[in-house]
């Protein structure tokens, strides 16, 4: 085959070149605070005459305490009402000036997002917005109402998805007692019972100066991007910082089958992974993209899509948080094939982890993340994405800079004995939800 | 060529000086009739190479539907040269990104790569251009898959699957009427000679558009091309039959019952696109319409249903004006607990009759000026987002160029056209309604749609 030789010969002659050339491209982060001590990221991107603004609080559903749901009613309700803006009054000024507003909570943060044109004329009314609606939300009872309704339904939808059951009782399984397996989207009794009171007490506590940080990536030098910041959240109460969560119990290794109306199985297994700040994280995931992170190529969908059709989709990730995240694998199939599928994954799983990746198969899957790192970072969006992340995890202001050196330094010793220490093939749990509650026969 | 936009709002705000233009294209053709696009944008060491087919679904006849679909997996199972699996693997240990898809009216493939690489995109989309095997044993095995896909996306989603018989009903003639995806019976029965048929009859370079977005020197690009796609034989094409839609004689329903929790209603009514209008301004009307009903927050959709009244606990509009084929301009929603199908059809329905009554509002017109405007600086934040663009005006016959005044165009239309297009289109007569009737989700009988079931696979 000499065309495949040529090409392999292409790939290792331009591999060294490459990261010189892509690390050399990697913008510097500039870092300081606001006037009230919110740390503020920042990345100058003077091209397009547009800004990505991202604030992040500590204040996700690990948040939740005995209100599932709340962190999040909490969230949607900003854009709902501040000060003597209604909703209405709200929407009219960000469209008006074309700006992009978005809020999401997740399990350890809760964010707003504004997009915005650099000319003040339009960026100002929109700052001046996001800024009052974080500082002063009304939480008007009508809107509280509302968006408690919008969320009743947004679980009734839920319940009707195979896919999103799953998730749900995975992640229970998972954490038991801990807050992170309070579900995000909350459950229908406790946001029946959650009050604007409580509403107002989350807010209160947990967005505040200690308790956020600021990506910004735009058209803006540097004392345009410390103004913005101050003018977004500069007003903010310094508030008290929240201790991390705990970390998770280890969990009991089971397997939950639950009956769904639908033709497919949805498949999740896992474990315990690690935090952001745990140092396997990096040998883990390059790890993962030979196993199952990297598409079509990976080792698990080559066994569960390529060789047997089982399935579309076949991944697996490692999902750190401020404490130890999932490590999961997700497929679904058809119902009657369950039992192989599973079969076939969780072999695969165990082969992986007892011997380790290959080492021309690790050095492709090292390529394809050093390699592919530069276009991870194409764009402003893209940038600001990376940005938020690093800004709430408090990870060094050279990551991006050291990100290539430090995947190209990990060995196949290193990978193999990571997933050792943190993937027990005999310790996982098995969530299926779909078909009957009875194991389905082959057909 | 940079064409300035002159940015100034017809209507009392006065927008952005900032008009932004985006790079100039470079547009040729080689001599086998491929024809090939250029962005230059230097902001990134990167470049996305995509290669688009004038080919979809709306290119298939009954008994075919998904081929185009099934023919873009098929695409990654090798050719003599590339054997199956391998150009997966290649982009990838290259650093690469790739991926294709399927849509009505094309089917495109693309790969976004560390610049210097662009190369090995082109020797690999060459390859498979013209000398894919088709094994039958990659055929049964990859039919399962998007068998796999189809249940994922379609049959265990229920508003999925009512969108699906949405448009099978609201469309009579037109090929629209069928899923991507294609249904069921035709996805396990599609034999190896007819993919290859398909194959052969569009996969040729006149009868696809290579566009490259990226750091990149067009003269080089060029070069690239020639060396790797100008080999390659064109084929003698046959147009697809016009394939018209018959006039509809009056409002059309159906209602879908499936396991589910959610209610759900789809409104469409028939409406034409910058392809088929022959008032060249009525597509731009009905997106400035489509604006005014859900253009964010403060469209009258958000404003009052779903605030207002709350009918709704979500819902919204939607438009494609750059389809080949007449369009639907659909209305969408979920009513909120404690409401119906049937109030949130009406609401609805009540916007739209108010459309046809009033004038919309400066203050209404002005901000889906300024969303429309500054969208148009947010897009060039993605080269992918900028080669599909390209890309889809190109390949669905309407040239690459014309949606470069799409500002000034919006910025023309007047609260008077807004009227008349709604008058004109958004009428019961051209109306189809779907309402999704949820059954118990009681977990115990698995849904047996009339759906081929996979023993009788070949």
């Amino acid at each position: 085959m000499p065309y495949l030789k040529s090409l392999s010969s292409v790939l290792l002659a331009v591999a060294l070149l490459l990261v010189s050339s892509l690390a050399a491209a990697v913008p510097a982060i500039q870092n300081w605070r606001t006037v009230n001590g919110v740390p503020v990221y920042f990345i100058p991107a003077r091209e397009l005459p547009m800004v990505d603004a991202q604030i992040l609080f500590n204040a996700g559903s690990v948040r939740d305490g005995d209100r599932p749901g709340l962190a999040k009613l909490t969230n949607a309700l900003l854009e709902e009402g501040a000060g003597d803006w209604s909703a209405d009054v709200i929407a009219d000024r960000l469209d008006q000036v074309g700006a992009r507003f978005s809020a999401n909570s997740r399990r350890d943060s809760a964010s707003v997002s504004l997009r915005s044109l650099v000319n003040p004329r339009y960026l100002q009314p929109a700052v001046e917005t996001v800024a009052r609606l974080l500082q002063e939300p009304s939480f008007a009872p009508d809107a509280v109402e509302r968006v408690r309704q919008q969320m009743l339904s947004a679980l009734q939808e839920r319940a009707q998805s195979p896919g999103a059951i799953a998730q749900d009782a995975f992640f229970k399984a998972l954490y038991g007692a801990h807050p992170y397996a309070s579900p995000p989207d909350g459950t229908a009794a406790s946001l029946n019972a959650a009050t604007r009171a409580e509403v107002q007490a989350f807010h209160h506590r947990y967005y505040t100066a200690a308790n956020a940080v600021v990506a910004l990536v735009g058209d803006l030098d540097r004392p345009a991007a410390e103004q913005l910041a101050n003018a977004l959240v500069g007003a903010l109460p310094k508030g008290e910082p929240v201790p991390p969560p705990p970390p998770p119990p280890i969990p009991t290794s089971q397997t939950i089958r639950i009956p769904h109306p639908s033709s497919q199985s949805h498949i999740l297994i896992g474990q315990l992974g690690v935090s952001r700040a745990d140092p396997d994280y990096y040998a883990l995931f390059l790890g993962n993209h030979v196993f199952g992170g990297n598409g079509l190529v990976s080792q698990l969908s080559q066994e569960i899509r390529e060789q047997r059709g089982l399935a579309y989709g076949a991944y697996s990730a490692f999902a750190p948080m401020r404490q130890a995240g999932p490590f999961l694998i997700n497929l679904q199939t058809r119902n009657d094939q369950v039992d192989t599928a599973l079969q076939v994954a969780q072999a695969t799983l165990r082969e992986f982890t007892a011997n380790g990746p290959k080492p021309q198969i690790l050095e492709e899957a090292r390529q394809n993340i050093t390699g592919g790192f530069a276009l991870d970072l194409a764009g402003n969006g893209k940038l600001a994405a990376a940005l938020g992340g690093i800004a709430f995890y408090n990870l060094p202001l050279d990551y991006l800079q050291t990100y290539i050196t430090r995947m190209n330094d990990i060995t196949l010793e290193q990978v193999k004995a990571a997933w050792q220490r943190h993937v027990q093939p005999d310790q996982l749990i098995t969530v299926i939800v779909g078909g009957s509650a009875t194991p389905a026969k082959p057909q | 060529m940079p064409h300035y936009r002159m940015i100034i709002a017809a209507l009392g705000l006065t927008l952005t000086p900032a008009a932004f233009a985006a790079a100039p294209v470079q547009e040729f053709t080689l001599a086998n009739g491929l024809k090939v696009l250029v962005r230059e944008d230097h902001r990134a060491p990167v470049v996305v190479s995509q290669v688009w087919y004038k080919v979809g679904s709306s290119y298939e006849p009954g008994s075919l539907t998904g081929i185009s679909h099934l023919l873009e997996h098929l695409m990654f199972k090798g050719t003599a040269d590339v054997p199956g699996g391998e150009f997966s693997r290649i982009i990838a240990a290259n650093g690469g990104d790739q991926n294709a898809f399927t849509s009505r009216d094309y089917t495109a493939y693309f790969q976004t790569l560390e610049k210097e690489r662009l190369e090995l995109s082109f020797r690999l989309e060459a390859d498979r251009m013209r000398h894919l095997l088709l094994k039958p044993e990659d055929v049964a095995k990859e039919a399962q898959v998007v068998a796999e896909e189809r249940r994922l996306r379609t049959d265990d989603q229920p508003e999925a699957l009512t969108q699906e018989q949405f448009q099978a009903a609201a469309y009579v003639t037109s090929p629209y009427r069928h899923p991507i995806i294609g249904w069921m019976g035709d996805i396990q029965t599609i034999t190896p000679d007819e993919l290859r048929n398909w194959y052969q009859q569009w996969y040729a370079p006149n009868n696809a558009t290579l566009v490259v977005v990226g750091d990149v020197e067009p003269a080089k690009v060029r070069e690239l091309a020639e060396k790797h796609f100008g080999p390659l034989p064109p084929s003698t094409l046959t147009p697809p039959k016009p394939a018209l839609e018959m006039p509809q004689l009056g409002e059309r329903r159906i209602v879908v019952k499936v396991p589910a929790e959610v209610p759900y209603v789809v409104l469409g009514y028939k409406a034409p696109t910058l392809k088929t209008a022959v008032e060249p301004w009525e597509p731009y009307a009905l997106a400035v319409l489509d604006g005014i009903l859900d253009g964010g927050n403060s469209g009258r959709i958000s404003r009052n249903l779903v605030r207002g009244s709350q009918i709704a606990a979500a819902a919204g509009t939607n438009y494609g004006l750059t389809s080949r084929l007449e369009e639907l301009f659909t209305l969408v929603g979920n009513p909120a607990p404690g409401h119906s199908n049937a109030e949130l059809e009406q609401a609805l329905r009540a916007e739209v009759a108010r459309l046809r009554d009033e004038l919309v509002s400066a203050d209404e017109l002005s901000r889906v000026v300024a969303q429309v405007v500054a969208a148009d600086v947010y897009q060039q934040d993605s080269l992918f987002y900028q080669g599909m663009r390209l890309g889809t005006l190109e390949t669905v016959g309407l040239g690459w160029k014309t949606l470069d005044d799409y500002v000034q165009r919006v910025q023309a239309v007047t609260p008077e056209q807004v009227r008349e297009v709604a008058r004109k289109y958004l009428i019961d007569d051209r109306l189809t309604v779907a309402t999704l009737e949820p059954l118990p989700l009681d977990g115990h009988h698995p849904p047996t749609p009339g759906l081929v079931m996979d023993h009788a696979l070949r």
